[in-house]
């Protein structure tokens, strides 16, 4: 009589399975920080419109954020629900933007490079033009003249 | 009889695992990676009166858009859709003078961003089909493979020009 040997139970796994928490963990914390790379919180709704003519921001260091919209639900109190300016993390009127792009140009330390700066615009949608122009008037005023105004990609039409 | 003493986890770890992945799946539908794409322009410079040169009037294509987001191109009234083959008519019309093409585009102050930002970017994307058709004759590559200088070399025949003109206010929308 041959013995069999019970093989029933089945055995450990092959691979081990307990890396695989780590690898996630490492996706996870690295979407928590890509994410939050704002500097400043947004205080205005935006959703930008859509555009096919699109090109990414060349530098990050040489841009400056200029977002144009109505006030979120907190701010809505102090601010009204009119569209406003907010630059950095404060709300500003136009005629503070020459100071505020001063200010950000001395931020960039090889002067050579002021020149390249942008200014990456930020603007609902649903923003009328008015407050638009007087923001670009001042940054022509200043001769701050490249400006990028962002959007979100419309894809194939 | 020899009992074999087991050594078994006392935590089991495949929970961990489904527990990171939850996380992750959150992270990754609730938060967005900020756009960071966007259609550059170089604005006007700044004169101090705002006079609207009159150049021929053969090669300006005059937009203007007003508060109720409705265009009129050269006089009548058109359609997004037509903007990029009337701004590649203007700049291919005269065989000789695409350097002094202009569009210029005057918005009301209750226009939409939204259609600024389309009328804007139709008059790019006919410049820009300019562009790489002009690339691929002259150079036999894609406008966006070419090196700086053969694209500047291209803008300087057909150089993007878009003049704004002061808004009107002739209706103000809140």
């Amino acid at each position: 009589m041959s013995k069999f040997k019970k093989k029933g139970k089945k055995g450990a796994p092959a691979i081990t399975t307990a890396s695989l928490p780590d690898i996630v963990f490492m996706l996870l914390f690295f979407f928590m920080v890509v994410t939050k790379m704002r500097d400043s919180e947004v205080m205005v709704k935006i959703q930008v419109p859509n555009a096919s003519e699109l090109q990414k921001l060349e530098k990050k260091s040489l841009v400056t954020h200029i977002y144009i919209g109505s006030p979120v639900e907190k701010y809505i109190s102090k601010m009204g629900t009119a569209p406003r300016i907010q630059l950095n993390d404060q709300f500003a009127d136009a005629s503070q933007i020459p100071l505020f792009i001063a200010n950000e140009k001395t931020k960039v330390t090889p002067a050579k490079l002021r020149d390249k700066m942008t200014c990456a615009m930020r603007v609902d949608k649903g923003v009328k033009m008015g407050i638009v122009t007087d923001v670009k008037t001042e940054l022509r005023k200043i001769d701050f003249r490249k400006v990028s105004y962002l959007a979100t990609d419309l894809g194939e039409q | 009889m020899k009992t074999k003493k087991r050594v078994t986890p006392v935590v089991s770890a495949g929970s961990l695992a489904d527990v990171a992945f939850l996380l992750l799946i959150f992270f990754l539908v609730a938060t967005t990676i900020q756009t960071d794409t966007g259609l550059n322009v170089l604005l006007p410079a700044w004169t101090e009166n705002m006079e609207s040169e009159d150049h021929e009037d053969r090669n300006v294509l005059s937009i203007i858009i007003n508060s109720d987001n409705e265009l009129l191109i050269e006089g009548e009234r058109g359609k997004l859709s037509d903007l990029q083959t009337r701004t590649e008519q203007l700049i291919l019309k005269e065989a000789e003078s695409p350097k002094h093409a202009i569009v210029s585009l005057q918005n009301d102050n209750g226009t939409s961003y939204e259609t600024y930002l389309a009328v804007y970017n139709e008059i790019k994307r006919g410049y820009n089909h300019i562009w790489e058709n002009e690339s691929l004759r002259r150079f036999g590559q894609h406008y966006d493979d070419l090196d700086k200088k053969s694209q500047v070399a291209i803008r300087k025949n057909y150089p993007l020009v878009i003049s704004e003109v002061e808004p009107s206010t002739i209706a103000i929308n809140q």
